[in-house]
């Protein structure tokens, strides 16, 4: 008899308890967007901020509330950007897939030093002291601020200078910002050639300071068919609207500056072209 | 009687045995000078002579652009054989005035002695000190004469002359007292008559006694300046510390001196307004101690404004060991240097070339959270979680913990037992804070 009492007063409790909580789902529910949660599965979950937003939830809450692209992942790209899109109802923007370049080749070998620096392993910080080590102005410091902050691994520093794994990066730009000296640039993945210098001086100071810094010589802007490579500044840089990689001028350059993503040779419907063409394109 | 002082701070070894009892000598001028446009905080100036003019003693080679700037006059007589970009000691290229020296040392005829001091006005006085080029010379190189126009309503009660020289190994103040005192006094008044400030106090630490007994005896007819003894312990010489120190009162955070109604100005800015205004030669020249393990003769020098550091190493003896760092100032605030060939300009108060001996074993282990830079911190910063959220970039708990009050230096660096140095790392957060500020009024 004991039992039954106990299982009526419970079993009671129960129903009247589950009614009240029927009611209160009912009318203090908050209504949450659902696509928010949709979206969130459809980002990559890296967290990186590379939007600009505090991780991946964040940013769907901003594309649903209209305040960021369908696009703004820089690292999802295109498949991503498209079932945001569809999810949203919209047309998805174009998405221009990009990969972090350091546009500097002064390895230990290459580039002097101007003194030896013994401090705190960063960056910014060693910029501030005449800034940096290296006696280029201009080059990579080699501390590898831009590799603690990579959260793909994507970026190591290898004897003495930042280098980018193109299989690894995602274009989130993290590193862009991190570097004091601003010489890590996103470009579009499907271009192969960069200009790997960022020296403003000059030739005759560029010589004495680095083996293979830039020094004007614009034996690159003369031969490119498309006129897309430019010297300016002492510098020369590619405009990859105009850049057909035909990759002359990685071949005419005397300081062998104009690297080459390897990766990018050994695709099939990669055309490296440029050796038959021999008037400028207009 | 226990000193006047502040809270924190450190005590290094002050190492000015080495240099303090030679007399200040007056070092001739090479046969090339360099000088920089920018020796100065604010705008550069722009340059005024072209190449292959002839300039004398005191010409104007380049004139200040702007309010807060500063005018720059030659400090030998030569032609101008270039303008060039040249290493600043900052270790930035700098667009520089290049003089080839030709001994003669003709003074420019503008070089006159203005009125006696009882005659000139406040304004006439500002005037020839924005035109003498003066700029604070104790390292930080701001020009003297927007700190002489106060905001308006401001009232100044003391003039205080930084005569502290708390940083270790200088001793160029301390020989100014000794050699200077008169033209010392002399800029004290000027500046009180500028000010038209009542009471001038001038405070030299306690390890500097037999000056402040000098400059006591020279005071002795004088009511409105009196010397102040102050501890001696590092920073005392930093503007927000030594008005503590002798007035009692605070700078609060974000403030200039002017609001609590002092005026600092360092030793040899006030002899070099003495001089001014006596007889109309702008800032030529400055002393500096050459000094550190590496220097054969350590010594104090009166060296020409834009003499290469090179030939003033020279004029010390040269090296007698190889220096490890060279660094322009003292060795706690001073700006290491990697070449040389670099000008002597308005700030650099000394010259250190110090060997491995002298900087000793520096490795670097993990911080134990003893809390010692807390205690030496002057601003009562918490230098350790600082330099965190700095590495992290944390701009939120940056200005919670008040990173821009930082005055850089350097105590909680000196004092860490780990030598983890976490100034640099404040140094990079505070410029953070500022850049991001910056950004956030642009936009």
């Amino acid at each position: 008899m004991d039992i039954l009492n106990a299982v009526l007063v419970l079993g009671a409790l129960g129903l009247v308890l589950g009614l009240l909580l029927a009611l209160a789902s009912k009318y203090l529910s908050v209504q949450q967007d659902e696509r928010i949660e949709l979206i969130t599965q459809a980002l990559p979950a890296a967290n990186c901020g590379g939007c600009g937003y505090p991780g991946c939830g964040a940013l769907a809450v901003a594309i649903v509330e209209n305040k960021a692209a369908v696009n703004a992942c820089p690292v999802g790209g295109a498949a991503c950007a498209e079932k945001i899109a569809e999810i949203m109802g919209l047309e998805k923007g174009a998405v221009e897939e990009k990969v972090a370049m350091v546009l500097c080749a002064g390895v230990k070998s290459a580039a002097k030093n101007k003194f030896e620096y013994d401090g705190v392993e960063d960056c910014t910080a060693a910029s501030l002291l005449a800034g940096g080590e290296r006696a280029c102005l201009y080059g990579c410091i080699g501390l590898g601020s831009c590799e603690r902050k990579c959260v793909f691994d994507a970026i190591k520093v290898v004897d003495g200078v930042a280098v980018v794994d193109h299989e690894k990066c995602t274009a989130c730009g993290v590193c862009v910002a991190t570097c004091p000296k601003d010489i890590i640039k996103l470009i579009p993945k499907d271009k192969a050639y960069t200009v790997a210098c960022s020296s403003k001086d000059k030739g005759s100071v560029m010589k004495n300071i680095c083996t293979v810094g830039c020094i004007a010589c614009r034996l690159c802007e003369k031969v490119c068919p498309t006129e897309a490579i430019t010297v300016e500044d002492n510098l020369a840089s590619i405009d990859y609207e105009k850049c057909i990689n035909c990759g002359q001028c990685e071949q005419k350059c005397p300081k062998k500056i104009i690297h080459v993503k390897a990766e990018l040779l050994n695709i099939s419907n990669f055309e490296r072209n440029g050796c038959q063409i021999k008037d400028k394109v207009v | 009687m226990l000193l006047k002082t502040f809270k924190g701070g450190v005590h290094p070894n002050d190492c000015k045995r080495f240099t303090k009892d030679f007399a200040i000598e007056e070092m001739p001028a090479p046969p090339t000078m360099i000088f920089p446009i920018i020796q100065h905080i604010g705008a550069p100036s722009e340059i005024v002579v072209k190449k292959g003019d002839y300039v004398k003693v005191g010409q104007l080679i380049a004139k200040q652009t702007g309010f807060v700037s500063a005018n720059h006059h030659s400090s030998v007589s030569g032609t101008v054989k270039s303008i060039e970009a040249h290493f600043h000691p900052n270790g930035s290229m700098v667009d520089s005035i290049i003089i080839e020296n030709d001994g003669k040392y003709d003074v420019f005829e503008d070089v006159k002695p203005a009125k006696p001091l009882e005659q000139l006005t406040d304004k006439e006085i500002v005037q020839i000190v924005s035109d003498a080029g003066i700029v604070g010379m104790g390292g930080a190189s701001f020009p003297t004469h927007v700190k002489l126009v106060p905001p308006e309503g401001t009232r100044i009660d003391y003039v205080i002359i930084n005569c502290a020289e708390c940083e270790p190994y200088l001793t160029s103040d301390y020989r100014a007292m000794l050699e200077d005192g008169d033209d010392i006094i002399f800029g004290c008044k000027a500046i009180m008559k500028a000010l038209s400030a009542p009471k001038c106090l001038i405070v030299v630490e306690d390890n500097k006694k037999d000056a402040a007994r000098h400059l006591e005896n020279l005071l002795k007819d004088e009511e409105n300046i009196s010397v102040v003894v102050v501890k001696t312990k590092y920073p005392q010489g930093s503007e927000k510390h030594i008005i503590f120190s002798a007035t009692g009162r605070k700078v609060p955070s974000g403030k200039l001196p002017a609001d609590v109604g002092v005026f600092v100005a360092n030793t040899d800015t006030a002899a070099s307004i003495a001089r001014a205004v006596k007889t109309g030669m702008p800032l030529i020249s400055r002393i500096v101690t050459v000094t550190g393990g590496a220097i054969k003769n350590k010594k104090n020098l009166r060296v020409r404004i834009g003499t290469p550091i090179r030939n003033v190493i020279e004029a010390a003896g040269g090296f007698v060991a190889e220096p490890e760092r060279i660094i322009l100032g003292g060795p706690m605030m001073g700006k290491g240097v990697f070449s040389i060939d670099l000008p002597v300009i308005k700030g650099t108060s000394a010259i250190l070339a110090m060997t491995k001996e002298d900087l000793g074993i520096n490795v670097v282990t993990n911080c134990t959270r003893c809390g010692k830079c807390v205690q030496a911190c002057p601003m009562r910063l918490v230098p350790v979680t600082l330099a965190m959220h700095s590495k992290n970039e944390n701009e939120e708990m940056l200005k919670k913990y008040h990173v821009t009050d930082c005055i850089e230096c350097g105590a909680c660096s000196y004092i860490c037992p780990a030598r983890k140095d976490p100034l640099q790392m404040i140094r990079v957060g505070k410029r953070y804070v500022i850049d991001r500020a910056r950004m956030k009024k642009a936009q």
